[in-house]
């Protein structure tokens, strides 16, 4: 199968090639950018006239659901989904059920994701037995089963002698952990920022210390091991303060905030919107503004969608109740775009977060367009409005905080593999020649 | 913008959730609609047919036997038919939610459902569900609201000390998980109350709780001095397990009411206390049963003031 | 009589007076001397009767007021009035000889709402009932036993007695309702 993308804007934030261009795909493979590879002869042609052409998205957090949690979404819906997000690449957090702790699992999963459309699934194993935070997982095995890191997901590690553990056993085999800093006693029984609005309305509340103190024990423990640590979900200015000085320390270690947190604050939950029960909590304005000064200047290495998607009973529920988190895979585009433009922050650097930076935390090469490369793209008509509907997300998961609100940024083409694996109906420009 | 969770276009009453965002048109005018029904517990005959045939279901998912009971008196004096039904949180895990039980209770003709329930929002929740004609009052939900003994209060108070613009009123005790506090404290400001005071030690205040607009204090001789009453909370023991307060002894010791503590507010401050009372852990026998103390005059408009509520929430119903 | 022939609710008032002064003094036959009359307005210009009919008569009579907004027949329909005011009957109803005054008597709903109301306190002797203008139209089967005037209103028209701005007398005001 060959593919000729014309005249489209092709964005690579890894090179900084920003330039209307064409793309010349081959056997999978990016076969020439701006000039066609000789005797080339498209099967199918695509006009990208007035569309970006960028990396697929590289997703660091994707809830596919599967294993054991097929009500609230199936394997087929988020990988469809994903294609739909322009998502090429994404990781797959342990808190399935059961927790991805042993290598069959794994493998069941990549192989059914393997065999149908979708992005490339990346599955983090569990750090710890059934996410429990005793005994450690056989992470050499599971590594070699193809998970590309570990973690708790959103359970609980109390245990710091485990933690340190932990992240020496990993260090001997070089292999990644991914954190997500809450201490849970400081946030247990919390479901809000402990902030005005949760004195408003009494929400059980979270304090910053929840992440501060556990950011504080994880960066001791990573001088202490040397240990790679891949922060997840920060949502606190004190918390990204820390980062940015650990990281200045010349400690080996990235973080990335989950794309929601970039624009909703704890105000959102004011009218009790299970949508906005997000974990970690939204916080305070002044803690978005800091996730943005994170972003500009490079503490956060990259935005997820922490896609969560979440059966309506199990939301239309009172807030402290309902299952936390939205669906998120669809958005994880147009929020960065809108982020990018409230923050006047350049197109090319703004996909960066979704791109290369990401595929580099994962530590896989995708994430840009160079020759040779996996053809893996995306493209999106900047200009499209659209809203978000339940009938315009096809993830099954429906829960989102803007619900109801106009997107700007719409995928039209998704490339994996140099598979076409999204074509969104109705489109102009799309023939065999 | 979204619609106002609790009034009709015409800005009538339709749900009461919560005191937040009430205008103070409003409130008056619950407090002065249960200024009429007040004498009306005096007679011989202590009926109004005033919601003869309305069908109204207390549903409590948290069990309330005074509160339930204090709706239920209500309900009756307004000639209304009330049905109690305490949902037992099992039935919910059996796989019913929370909105099939309410679609079930919808079923059966309701006009008016009077919720209870341990989770902050549960009674907006319901309000976003029901059938247009059905109005919801909440009886309490968590920590956040608790709207009918908020207007009780402002009632007793308006009853003894005339109007809320020279008051100064301290609210002591566990501030952080009382729902009545936040009631209070969001009726007062909107009443036009100058100065609402909050009494508490840190780990019974919620961060930021200065953002509602009232004056923290922490010791309890600084608090209630000069103010015209002292709005006592019941310390919830049942939610005391953990590290929020070493023993009740203590808690008594510096919060607790005593007669020698109200000798700093003013001479003719008056003492409330939404009840039930534990007596000897945040008041004093002596200050409870003194002259000073409004406690059971609570009681009385509370009756009073349910009727108000449920009245103009079924006659704005009426015309929905 | 056409409104035009209407006379001053000052003058109904007079002749009101005239017309009750008999009714106080003979209590009928077995009646224990005291048997006293009570005065009870229905709320607002019923009260404003009273108030004007009791300085005629210049009696110590027990005097009581009634808001019927709890006990009107069209709630449902229309909610519950704006400015409730509290009833209040300060004397024991239970045997007691009553006489309901009202401002104007029309479809007969407010005086069988305030007759349910009185029952509400107690069990009277008698109740007789005194309007200043019967303007017809009934719907329930209930007379006046005292009438200033009665008039004649075409349906869409609207009689209400009203404090004039000096607070002291009143007046008729007719009207007729908007879109009737």
């Amino acid at each position: 199968m060959k593919i000729h993308i014309r005249n489209g804007r092709v964005v690579d934030p890894a090179s900084g090639l920003d330039r209307i261009q064409d793309i010349y795909v081959a056997a999978g493979h990016i076969a020439g950018v701006g000039s066609a590879p000789a005797d080339f002869h498209a099967n199918q042609v695509i006009d990208a006239t007035g569309l970006v052409v960028c990396p697929g998205l590289v997703d660091l957090a994707v809830r596919l659901r599967e294993p054991g949690l097929e009500y609230m979404a199936t394997l087929e819906s988020e990988m469809h989904a994903c294609a739909v997000g322009g998502v090429t690449s994404l990781a797959c957090p342990p808190d399935t059920s059961p927790a991805l702790d042993e290598p069959g699992l794994v493998e069941m999963l990549k192989f059914r994701a393997k065999h149908m459309p979708g992005p490339r699934v990346y599955p983090i194993g569990a750090l710890t037995r059934q996410l429990k935070g005793e005994r450690l997982t056989e992470m050499a095995e599971l590594n070699e089963a193809g998970c590309v890191a570990f973690s708790q997901a959103d359970a609980p590690l109390i245990d710091t002698q485990v933690l340190l553990r932990a992240m020496e056993y990993a260090k001997t085999f070089d292999l990644p952990i991914w954190l997500r800093p809450q201490d849970a006693h400081l946030a247990r029984g919390g479901v809000a920022h402990d902030g005005v609005v949760a004195a408003r309305l009494g929400l059980p509340a979270i304090p910053v210390p929840a992440e501060t103190v556990a950011l504080a024990t994880i960066l001791l423990l990573v001088r202490e091991t040397g240990a790679r640590v891949h922060l997840a979900r920060l949502s606190s200015r004190a918390g990204i303060d820390m980062v940015r000085r650990a990281k200045h320390d010349g400690l080996p270690i990235t973080c990335d905030v989950g794309v929601h947190h970039i624009h909703l604050s704890e105000m959102d939950t004011a009218d009790f919107n299970a949508h906005c029960h997000l974990i970690p909590p939204l916080r305070s304005q002044r803690d978005r503004d800091a996730i943005r000064q994170g972003l500009a200047d490079g503490t956060i290495d990259a935005i997820c969608s922490d896609h969560a998607p979440v059966d309506d009973d199990a939301k239309e529920k009172p807030f402290q109740e309902a299952e936390p988190g939205a669906t998120g895979v669809e958005l994880l585009l147009p929020l960065t775009l809108k982020w990018a433009q409230e923050a006047g922050v350049p197109l090319i650097r703004a996909l960066g977060f979704v791109t290369h930076r990401p595929a580099a935390i994962l530590g896989i090469p995708g994430g840009r367009i160079g020759v040779g490369q996996a053809a893996d793209l995306c493209l999106y008509d900047p200009d499209a409005h659209w809203l978000v509907s339940p009938s315009n997300l096809a993830s099954l998961g429906k829960n989102s905080p803007f619900l109801g609100l106009e997107m700007q940024g719409r995928v039209h083409y998704t490339l994996i593999d140099g598979h076409l694996d999204f074509r969104r109906d109705g489109h102009r420009g799309h023939h065999h020649p | 913008m979204m619609a106002h969770p609790q009034l009709t276009e015409d800005g009538r009453l339709r749900h009461l959730l919560t005191l937040e965002g009430l205008p103070r048109r409003v409130l008056t005018q619950i407090l002065d609609t249960a200024a009429s029904f007040v004498p009306v517990a005096e007679r011989d005959v202590k009926k109004v047919p005033l919601l003869r045939g309305k069908a109204i279901f207390n549903i409590f998912f948290e069990n309330s036997t005074r509160t339930r009971t204090t709706f239920e008196i209500a309900a009756k004096r307004l000639s209304a038919d009330i049905v109690n039904l305490n949902i037992d949180a099992s039935s919910l895990s059996k796989g019913e939610t929370l909105l099939d039980t309410v679609a079930n209770l919808s079923a059966m003709q309701a006009d008016m459902f009077i919720v209870r329930h341990a989770a902050a929002g549960a009674a907006h929740l319901i309000a976003r569900h029901v059938a247009p004609h059905i109005s919801v009052i909440n009886a309490g939900d968590g920590r956040c609201a608790h709207p009918t003994q908020g207007l009780l209060d402002m009632y007793t108070l308006r009853h003894y000390k005339g109007e809320f613009h020279n008051l100064r009123v301290a609210i002591v005790g566990d501030i952080l998980q009382s729902r009545v506090a936040r009631s209070q404290i969001h009726a007062l400001t909107t009443l036009g109350c100058p100065e609402v005071r909050v009494v508490a030690p840190k780990t019974l205040l919620p961060r930021d709780v200065e953002s509602l607009g009232v004056h923290v204090y922490h010791k309890m001789e600084d608090g209630i001095r000069d103010v015209d009453a002292v709005l006592m909370l019941r310390l919830q023991n049942e939610r005391m397990r953990g590290s929020r307060l070493p023993s009740a002894g203590e808690f008594f010791k510096h919060w607790g009411l005593t007669p020698a503590k109200l000798k700093l507010a003013r001479p003719d401050a008056i003492v409330m206390h939404p009840g039930p009372m534990n007596r000897g852990v945040e008041i004093d026998s002596e200050v409870a049963d003194g002259v000073q103390s409004v406690i059971l005059a609570q009681v009385t408009f509370g009756i009073a003031v349910r009727m108000a509520v449920m009245s103009l929430l079924a006659g704005a119903g009426a015309q929905a | 009589m056409p409104t035009s022939l209407l006379p001053t609710p000052e003058q109904l008032i007079d002749q009101l007076a005239r017309d009750i002064a008999p009714l106080l003094h003979d209590l009928g036959p077995g009646a224990a001397a005291d048997d006293e009359w009570a005065l009870v307005g229905i709320h607002t210009g019923g009260v404003w009767v009273m108030d004007a009919l009791a300085r005629r008569l210049g009696e110590e009579l027990p005097q009581g007021v009634l808001d019927i907004a709890f006990y009107r027949d069209d709630f449902s329909r229309i909610g519950l009035h704006p400015q409730v005011k509290p009833s209040n009957i300060p004397f024991e109803v239970e045997g007691r000889r009553i006489l309901l005054i009202d401002d104007v008597l029309y479809t007969g709903r407010t005086v069988r709402a305030a007759m349910n109301l009185l029952f509400d306190y107690g069990r009277p002797a008698v109740i007789r009932l005194a309007v200043l203008v019967d303007r017809g139209g009934r719907e329930l089967p209930l007379c006046a036993d005292y009438v200033g005037a009665r008039i004649t209103l075409r349906p869409d028209e609207h009689i209400a007695l009203n404090r004039n701005h000096d607070g002291v007398g009143l007046h008729f005001d007719v009207q007729r309702r908007a879109g009737a």
